[in-house]
């Protein structure tokens, strides 16, 4: 009953938002060449998937993403478990760590384009920057908090090597944690995305400011409700695959 | 029966010692302890907390260094795990299902995997869980977490079972199953037990030997054997004669302090 109730109050809420942003430019509160109304916005993805331009650019930002965000990730992870395991390397990195990690992802556009061109590699760079870091903190914190006791009961049944104990016991253990991280960073690669494109590498970043050059509006919304529904798409994927590796808690 | 191989014990401890320091206090938790186990003993140590039965145990797996002193082990050399602990919470890894939880120790032995798996089943079968195979840990009782514990030691087929209060985070009903239990697996399996209690009624009930640790640092105070043939009654008074003596014991020892 209430779950229904919310439903319907979500679905109110979403239909007088778009009653509001169809409105504004109908009655010429602004003008619709800058705000376009979301009757226009169906048509306008129409001519994008007909000329050819959404399937390329979504196809190559989906390429910067997912190969970004395995990179940035996997970074974080390997770096976040030898942190974890390793008090000397946590050591020996604390000082790197302060210096690099509050340099924003987007700070690196400029060597990322003089490094890598105005080529996917450097969109692709600049996403595994931007994940990297909530990736590893969130796998260094997971290490650190596995349970003591599930440690000692790899040792006493003779797991004693730090392989063993990272395969046997603290990826496990830590897994709930450092998928907390993936997830976070799930969202923040496709503010880098946008970012890298905005640069020139083809994508749909590259599209939207190509499009707003012209003041085709409408298609630089198409683009941002595409991003939103990718975005929706692969959270909802990842936090099916989540439920999977985490059947076993309660 | 009488051969000398029979009469050397499987677990040898001489002059064993354990202190640690921190912030320049030294703390003594064991002091110049000697125990001789014989194969096949089920052996209970008994004393208040913090006199060190838990340490000893964790000296014997090697999760604890003494400070001096020798444990001389006499077990086979081609045994991977000559021993097994039971912690006294069960500490069931939350990821593994109830079977793979039993066949972790095995995953050192070197085994095929369909070979651990049916290793496992039977220690399953041993505790009498069988039925749990393919559930997670937390879908299990506090009691028939203990028993998977115990079935995972036994997996690794150890010379030796060390049992850290097994039982006493458990309801009476459960734990009194369990004490039957283990008299039962240990008469299966003919394992020497060490099993570590701070229950005197729960010690004469299990024990072939009684040995009382007391005192700071923790020393022997008594050491004392059980004959009564089993099955036992709890209430025998054999049982609660022994009880008595120790609990006379372990009293004057810690009025001794």
């Amino acid at each position: 009953m209430s779950a229904i109730r919310s439903a319907a109050l979500a679905a109110a809420g979403l239909a007088a938002f778009l009653g509001v942003w169809e409105a504004a430019p109908r009655l010429d509160l602004v003008n619709p060449a800058f705000l376009p109304p979301p009757s226009s916005i169906p048509a306008a993805f129409g001519r994008e998937i007909a000329g050819g331009a959404w399937p390329r650019a979504v196809a190559e930002s989906l390429s910067h993403y997912v190969v970004g965000l395995g990179v940035g990730a996997g970074a974080g992870i390997a770096l976040g478990l030898l942190s974890g395991m390793f008090r000397w390397f946590e050591s020996l990195t604390a000082w790197i760590v302060r210096l690099l990690r509050p340099i924003p992802g987007l700070a690196w556009v400029p060597f990322a384009i003089i490094w890598f061109g105005v080529q996917p590699s450097a969109a692709v760079f600049i996403i595994a920057v931007g994940v990297f870091w909530i990736v590893f903190f969130a796998t260094q914190g997971a290490v650190r908090g596995v349970d003591r006791d599930l440690i000692e009961v790899a040792q006493a049944f003779g797991f004693r090597g730090p392989f063993a104990r990272l395969t046997k016991i603290l990826l496990p253990a830590a897994t709930p944690g450092i998928l907390v991280g993936v997830r976070t960073a799930l969202g923040q690669a496709w503010m880098a995305v946008v970012a890298a494109e905005i640069f020139g590498v083809p994508g749909i970043g590259a599209r939207m400011m190509q499009a707003s050059s012209l003041l085709s509006t409408d298609i630089v919304v198409v683009y941002m409700l595409t991003m939103a529904a990718l975005y929706g798409l692969f959270d909802t994927g990842f936090v099916a695959l989540q439920g999977w590796l985490l059947r076993w808690r309660a | 029966m009488n051969n000398l191989e029979n009469q050397r014990p499987i677990i040898d401890i001489k002059g064993l010692s354990l202190a640690y320091e921190r912030d320049g206090r030294r703390t003594e938790i064991l002091a110049a302890l000697d125990l001789a186990v014989p194969r096949g003993q089920f052996l209970v140590i008994v004393g208040e907390s913090g006199v060190g039965k838990s340490t000893l145990l964790r000296v014997l797996i090697d999760l604890a260094k003494p400070s001096t002193g020798t444990v001389t082990l006499d077990t086979a050399p081609e045994t991977r795990s000559p021993m097994a602990l039971v912690f006294q919470d069960a500490r069931m890894l939350p990821w593994r299902r109830v079977i793979d939880n039993v066949a972790f120790g095995l995953e050192r032995h070197g085994l095929p995997k369909a070979e651990r798996r049916a290793r496992a089943e039977k220690m399953l079968k041993l505790v009498g869980l069988a039925d749990l195979a393919q559930r997670w840990p937390h879908q299990l009782s506090g009691g028939q977490r203990q028993r998977v514990a115990i079935a995972r030691a036994l997996a690794v087929d150890p010379e030796v079972l060390l049992m850290d209060e097994p039982f006493s985070a458990l309801d009476s009903f459960t734990r009194e199953g369990l004490q039957d239990e283990i008299q039962r697996i240990k008469a299966q399996t003919g394992k020497t037990v060490l099993f570590v209690t701070h229950d005197i009624d729960e010690a004469v009930y299990l024990a072939d030997r009684v040995v009382v640790l007391a005192g700071s640092p923790g020393r022997i105070a008594a050491d004392v054997s059980i004959t009564l043939p089993r099955p036992r009654l709890r209430r025998d008074t054999e049982l609660v004669e022994a009880a008595r003596q120790l609990r006379g014991e372990l009293s004057r020892r810690s009025s001794d302090l």
